[in-house]
């Protein structure tokens, strides 16, 4: 299941990523595998996407968001 | 002067270091640029409670020591970098108690460069009422290093954290974090021993980093690569294993220092807030009514202000005619030095209305829901959520809006962002607008509370947004990208703003203007002057000659006869002589010679227009009656035909020339330092300057 794939509301936990390099990034900011993510809402536009991880909320887009692998 | 302690701060964006800056420094701060780039460095001085003077160096907030954009780069060469200017003697490490475990990953990159380190926990109120309790006893303990809770917005444990300072060794006794020679040993052991680094993670750091550090030599540069090769570096691999084990060690050190309670209020109160900004009808309509809200104020609040100082400077005209003998040297003061200086004054009510705004959209947390919101349109048009920043802080000015872009780490992205900044209205079109509008447009009210003027000028920011994304557009499809995109982005929690911040960015803001802009406007008024007063060989010997004949002297009295002196003058000085030479090219867009010469000279910058036709008109106009700059347009005559110069058609044909012309070298030297290549402005110029004929005479055509 991918981050992207969640409905706001609904939450999961990191399994993985499919990207090395946006991966690096996205650990910077406090997704690491293991930690938990609630999809907050998205943008007006249906993209980008807001959720809550490490106890504050970042945004990004789908597209990078379809690297983050949920267990 | 240096200070007897050099202090960095350093922090995550959002984490409050600004704000720490601005009470640790207060209005004793400066503006300069780092070495080599072009973002801001802030530096300023702080007294410690001993006397010494500390000098604080502001970096660019980051997430980690890997840069994602140009700017954060500065940071790692501050630090790694022992003979920088702005090598630390100590850092001020600004972290977010509400969010600690991912502000602890940059705390323990820096940690491993060994400078000596206190740690400013700020906004431990905030953190509380979230449900977070920290021991920061346990937390200084634990790393080794001086802890200190601050709240910089409530200006609380400020005098704790100087006497820290104080209290602070000149030796490094943080404790290390991970091992950092077992990510990579015999490439840390190489570049160590070859390039004389006694530290392994800035070894390992200028592996990772070399081809964008500038302290390095060539000669480095080409021997890092090489040594990369041999060990099969992985760059990204390396970052990712450094990162994990990082946090491997921050999720240790945090286990028993901190504590969660399930209540987070603040959390629900942003949460909700954000529902209505950022939702899908009302979260629009919100974002209009703020920016329609934001110009009808600069337009309402500034009048009487601006009323103010158009007295002053009429009367201080009045009381230098008076006051001084007739000759150069009056001339020169009034109508030269003293009417480039209200052309500069007078608009100093608006910038600061305008940035206060800007400011507070920054300040509460809502720009970034703008950038949220906006960004699925903004790719649309080849640019970034985050060109939204650039491109409403260009509505201020093009200058630290370009140098803004910084902030987008996608080339393509940023270079776009860059090219359609100057399109958007910045406040140096500002004054051309009002001062055309106000001659054209009746103040009328519809429906009692819309002002026919503030529309009109609404409409012409509208539409240079409008213009901007269409050009954004069509760019798209010429640049050829270079790397991907990130927008992985923090969404602060929505916060009140912070006045006394807000007061010292308006503060700033105008300075800067009146400094920097203010120097060029009144060194043009005096060439202007100059070039306005004298005239190529014996023409006005001529001229006078020509007036004193009989045939004139009998035919007009002694009032006219002046005028006629000062207006053939006019045209047959320097200035008259150039604007005439252009007339022919600007005459389908409804110009004569006078905007021909006012256009020549607002080249340098765009309000240098209003200044040029403060100046024309002094020194065209009958000297004894002290009109204002307004007045004196609007009972202007075209001398062959007896009507107004500026009818509707020449004004809004003006006006769109400005809109889109690059009228401004101060945005042409910014934007070759920030693509370090002329190729850029160049182009910029040239496409600019295409637009605004086309338009300005599809305009004066349809409209004359």
């Amino acid at each position: 299941m991918k981050l992207s794939q969640l409905e706001p509301g609904q939450s999961g936990v990191i399994k993985e990523f499919t990207d090395l390099e946006m991966s690096v990034k996205l650990m910077e900011m406090g997704c690491l595998p293991g930690e938990s993510i609630v999809v907050e809402r998205y943008a007006p536009l249906g993209d980008p996407m807001a959720i809550r991880v490490s106890g504050y909320q970042l945004s990004l887009r789908k597209l990078e968001a379809s690297t983050i692998i949920l267990q | 002067m240096e200070g007897d302690l050099k202090i960095a701060l350093i922090g995550n964006p959002n984490s409050g270091k600004s704000t720490l800056f601005n009470i640790l420094t207060g209005l004793n701060q400066k503006v300069g640029n780092f070495p080599g780039v072009t973002i801001d460095k802030k530096t300023g001085f702080c007294k410690l409670p001993d006397n010494r003077i500390s000098q604080i160096i502001d970096l660019p907030g980051t997430y980690s020591l890997y840069p994602k954009s140009r700017d954060e780069v500065i940071v790692m060469e501050a630090l790694a970098d022992k003979k920088s200017a702005i090598h630390p003697d100590l850092i001020i490490f600004v972290a977010d108690a509400s969010n600690l475990k991912r502000n602890l990953l940059l705390y323990t990159q820096i940690a491993d460069l060994k400078i000596p380190v206190i740690i400013a926990l700020n906004m431990m109120d905030l953190a509380k009422r979230s449900g977070i309790e920290i021991s920061s006893d346990a937390l200084a303990l634990k790393l080794g290093v001086q802890v200190v809770p601050i709240s910089a917005r409530n200006n609380d444990g400020i005098s704790c954290l100087k006497q820290a300072i104080l209290n602070s060794s000149k030796i490094p006794l943080q404790v290390d974090s991970i091992e950092v020679e077992s990510l990579a040993p015999e490439l840390i052991r190489k570049i160590q021993k070859e390039l004389q680094v006694d530290l392994p993670y800035v070894a390992l750091q200028l592996a990772h980093q070399h081809e964008q550090l500038s302290f390095l030599n060539a000669d480095e540069n080409k021997r890092i690569s090489e040594i990369e090769n041999e060990f099969a570096f992985h760059s990204q691999k390396t970052q990712a294993t450094e990162t994990i084990a990082r946090y491997n060690f921050i999720n240790d050190v945090l286990f028993d220092t901190i504590s969660f309670k399930a209540d987070a209020k603040l959390e629900t109160i942003s949460n909700r807030i954000d529902k209505v900004l950022t939702h899908k009808i009302f979260g629009f309509i919100l974002f209009a009514v703020i920016l329609f809200l934001i110009f009808q104020s600069i337009f309402a609040w500034s009048e009487y202000p601006m009323g103010l100082i158009e007295q002053l400077f009429v009367w201080l005209a009045d009381t230098g005619n008076s006051l001084l003998p007739e000759g150069v040297l009056r001339s020169l003061l009034i109508d030269g030095v003293l009417a480039g200086l209200s052309g500069v004054l007078i608009f100093i009510p608006q910038i600061a209305i305008l940035f206060a705004f800007i400011s507070i959209l920054e300040d509460t947390g809502y720009m970034s829901r703008v950038t949220f919101m906006m960004d699925k349109i903004m790719r649309k048009v080849g640019l970034n959520g985050k060109s939204v920043v650039p491109l409403i802080g260009g509505l201020a000015c093009a200058v630290p809006a370009i140098m803004s872009a910084r902030n987008i780490e996608n080339w393509k992205d940023r270079m776009i962002t860059i090219m359609v900044t100057p399109l958007v209205a910045c406040s140096a079109r500002l004054p051309i607008y009002t001062l055309l509008i106000s001659l054209v447009v009746p103040s009328k009210s519809i429906w009692g509370f819309i002002n026919l003027q503030g529309v009109a000028l609404m409409s012409l920011y509208v539409f240079s947004i409008i213009s901007a994304v269409v050009v954004a557009w069509v760019m798209k499809y010429i640049l050829k990208s270079r790397e991907r995109g990130y927008f992985i982005m923090e969404l602060p929690v929505y916060r009140m703003p912070r006045w006394n911040n807000i007061l010292l960015t308006m503060y700033e803001k105008v300075k800067t203007f009146v400094f920097e802009a203010g120097k060029v406007i009144i060194a043009i008024s005096i060439i202007l002057w100059v070039l306005a007063s004298y005239g190529p060989g014996e023409r006005f010997d001529t001229i006078e000659k020509k007036f004193e004949s009989d045939l004139y002297t009998q035919k007009y009295t002694p009032a006219e006869l002046d005028r006629l002196i000062a207006s053939a003058k006019l045209e047959n000085s320097y200035a008259g002589v150039l604007g005439k030479s252009i007339e022919p090219a600007i005459k389908p867009l409804g110009f004569d010679w006078k905007i021909g010469i006012a256009l020549i000279t607002s080249f340098a910058a765009r309000e240098v227009f209003v200044g040029t036709m403060a100046t024309i008109y002094s020194v065209d106009a009958d000297d004894k009656h002290l009109e204002s700059v307004r007045q004196k347009m609007q009972s202007a005559r075209n001398p062959d035909t007896g009507l107004p110069v500026f009818t509707t058609a020449v004004a809004f044909s003006l006006m769109i020339f400005y809109a889109f012309a690059m009228q401004c070298m101060s945005t042409v030297a910014v934007v070759y330092r920030e693509t370090k290549h002329w190729k850029w402005p160049t182009i910029q110029f040239v496409y600019m300057t295409g637009l605004a004929y086309v338009a300005s005479f599809i305009v004066y055509q349809t409209l004359k």
